[in-house]
């Protein structure tokens, strides 16, 4: 049944389909609670996208979307599922913290090149374990990964409270960055500044994420690397056959998918919060799984999931601001694409399937 | 550390460690059928707030309980149609099912009381109270094992001692009945189970709903139990813990009992800071207390000591030949 799907059907109607499914059953559970769902669309359309103040944090949050979203598809094009994006995405954290309190930065063009490195190196650290104990010693890189975001949250925790906060500071987080590694938002850019007039987060490091869609793209079809890392992940003992080497491509595309998603850190870390905060990913690497299953594992379809779920992510911010709905509505909203898109998949083909073939039947 | 330190830290070892064991016995019935549960978290979660919402507002905390499980059983249906009848993703499934849990018992918790996403503070008989087990007054003279019987042993609410029950229970059940024979085979071959005869899906099903009414035993241990209502996100990791938990024991019945003992004390450790200083003479970081049930499970994995095999056909959808 699944390959009877047209293409066009599988790549467009599954993901719509699976959003509706969500949608109707937030919209119910909205009705249970006794909210309206149409207060609560208008709230979240016009708080995440009727301004250009409301884009500047709809942006904000598609930028580090787009990061762990494209995390987890080289992750997944190898045949491997990293949860450890949220691990890895705060480990990515504290490289940026650490280059940004290296040295007083003179200016952000120098600053963002070495936090780039620290942040991808961290991340990529942080992922290199899961997948070296995965091809070498066996161990499910899930449960692994799961393990390495708890480990990697209580070190932070320690890192913060014992040597990156300042003396006599109460709360667990670092000194603020120096003023020269403090990235430009969209309000300071050039030519932007026009459409954003008001101080807004979303800045400079959305266009290094729609960079990393293109440079993902590129690896992924245009290169030796990606037809490997793709070839083995689709059938493993298949790309063994041909002289694939699961070591090599299981590294690579794990250090990758980590470098991904501690590049994050250089828009919450150091474009936004300035300095480094417990929890500083706020589950961003998690909402990565849900953008990679929508975006059908294609960088261009991350790119429209991240904006949709940064869409999701400022709208619901505003329902927990303005209604009396509260904001977990969107934790609820992302389980359920991501049951829908990710688990329950094949029912949705199978309901489109009953659509698609009498038609097929009849041309037949 | 003088003998009733120790004893207090064993009584909060055996009340932590609970839920950890409830829901680990869970994901060993449903991994021994072949199902991944990463969702062990969300029905403690689910379960949590139906038995607290429902033990508030009814008062009785055994009607409580049933709404517990209610909850937990039915986020189980939903992982079971996911990964069984719809041979999805169960991996997905479950990290799903822990996303829209955490959502919505947040939702419902505010909807019902308005407080914050929390259930009122539950008393009397909306909670499980301590039960006073046999001669722990009179025993408490016997040197050593009195005091041990009467803090440690004694005085802890139902579903402590259901839970310890379980262990035994399961063991039975796998090991010495047709049902478990069946159980675990399905999960190392399910091809050799239909061949023979028996349902692959039955057997499933069954395995997600009893991980299901145990995770809703946990659940409710948590808000009713535990601690005297639900609070947003309370089972704080406590159902990765337990799959860690069940990696650790190797997917067995007592080892489960060991291991989720042994992070139970790790637990109540953590909340003794001036105990662990007396001990080593320093103060050993709290976060590295935290982390150590997932330190060690890493180390487990990696097969550092003793390899832990999952069962065989784990995760993978069962396709009948036709």
């Amino acid at each position: 049944m699944m390959d009877r799907l047209p293409r066009w059907a599988d790549v467009v109607l599954v993901p719509l389909i699976s959003l509706l499914l969500a949608a109707g059953i937030s919209a119910l559970t909205l009705l249970a609670i006794g909210a309206s769902p149409m207060e609560a669309l208008t709230t979240m359309v016009t708080g995440a996208l009727g301004t250009p103040y409301a884009w500047g944090y709809t942006l904000y949050y598609t930028t580090s979307f787009i990061f762990t979203g494209l995390s987890v598809i080289v992750a997944f094009h190898a045949g491997l599922f990293n949860i450890g994006g949220e691990g890895q995405a705060q480990l990515g954290g504290l490289g940026v913290a650490l280059v940004c309190l290296a040295v007083p930065w003179p200016h952000w063009t120098l600053a963002l090149p070495a936090a780039m490195l620290g942040a991808a190196l961290f991340g990529a650290a942080w992922a290199a374990i899961p997948a070296y104990l995965q091809v070498r010693r066996g161990s499910h890189i899930v449960i692994t990964t799961i393990m390495f975001n708890y480990i990697g949250a209580a070190l932070i925790v320690y890192m913060l409270v014992n040597v990156l906060r300042p003396k006599g500071q109460m709360d667990p987080a670092s000194a603020h960055f120096p003023p020269g590694s403090n990235l430009p938002t969209l309000h300071e850019l050039p030519g932007f500044s026009l459409i954003f007039t008001k101080q807004v987060p979303a800045n400079v490091t959305l266009f290094i994420a729609l960079l990393a869609c293109w440079l993902v793209w590129v690896l992924l079809w245009r290169t030796r690397m990606g037809y490997q890392i793709r070839a083995f992940g689709k059938s493993d003992k298949a790309a063994r056959y041909a002289g694939i080497s699961p070591f090599k491509v299981t590294m690579v595309a794990m250090l990758i998918s980590g470098a991904l998603a501690g590049l994050m850190s250089i828009n919450n870390v150091m474009g936004e919060s300035e300095r480094l905060l417990q929890n500083s990913s706020e589950g961003a690497g998690f909402i990565g799984i849900a953008v990679a299953l929508m975006g059908r594992n294609h960088p261009f379809g991350v790119f429209l999931a991240a904006l949709l779920f940064g869409f999701l992510y400022q709208g619901g911010a505003e329902i927990g601001l303005w209604t009396s709905i509260p904001i977990e509505l969107r934790i609820v909203v992302q389980g359920l694409v991501i049951l829908f898109t990710g688990a329950l998949d094949q029912m949705v083909r199978m309901m489109l399937g009953l659509v698609f073939r009498p038609r097929k039947a009849e041309a037949a | 550390m003088d003998y009733a330190t120790l004893l207090q830290i064993l009584d909060s070892t055996l009340r932590l460690g609970t839920p950890l064991l409830l829901a680990c016995l869970a994901g060993l019935f449903s991994e021994r059928s072949g199902i991944f549960d990463i969702g062990l978290e969300g029905k403690m979660l689910m379960a949590a707030m139906c038995s607290g919402a429902v033990a508030a507002l009814s008062g009785s905390v055994w009607i409580g309980l049933l709404a517990g499980i209610a909850g937990s059983m039915m986020f189980a249906v939903v992982h079971g149609l996911a990964s069984i009848t719809f041979r999805g993703n169960q991996l997905i499934s479950g990290v799903a099912l822990n996303f829209v849990a955490s959502g919505i018992t947040v939702l419902v918790a505010q909807d019902l009381f308005h407080q914050g996403g929390r259930t009122p503070a539950l008393t009397g008989n909306a909670r499980f109270n301590a039960i006073d087990l046999p001669f722990a007054e009179s025993l408490r003279g016997v040197p050593v094992l009195g005091p041990f019987y009467a803090e440690v042993v004694s005085g802890h609410s139902a579903l402590v001692y259901v839970a310890l029950l379980a262990v035994p229970v399961t063991w039975w059940l796998l090991y010495r009945t047709r049902f478990g024979l069946r159980l675990r085979a399905v999960g190392e071959n399910p091809a050799s189970v239909d061949t023979a005869g028996v349902s692959v899906v039955r057997l499933r099903y069954a395995a997600v709903g009893i991980a299901g009414l145990l995770c809703g035993l946990a659940g409710a241990y948590m808000a009713t139990g535990l601690q005297a209502g639900f609070g947003r996100e309370m089972t704080a990791g406590r159902g990765y813990i337990a799959l860690a938990a069940l990696i650790f024991a190797k997917w067995r019945p007592w080892q489960a009992l060991y291991a989720t003992m042994l992070f139970g004390f790790l637990q109540a450790l953590a909340l003794r800071p001036d105990v662990i200083e007396n001990i080593f003479g320093f103060a050993v970081p709290i976060p590295l207390l935290d982390a150590l049930p997932y330190i060690l499970t890493v180390v487990v994995l990696a097969g550092f000591v003793g390899k832990a095999i999952p069962p065989r056909a784990g995760g993978e959808p069962y396709v009948k030949e036709r």
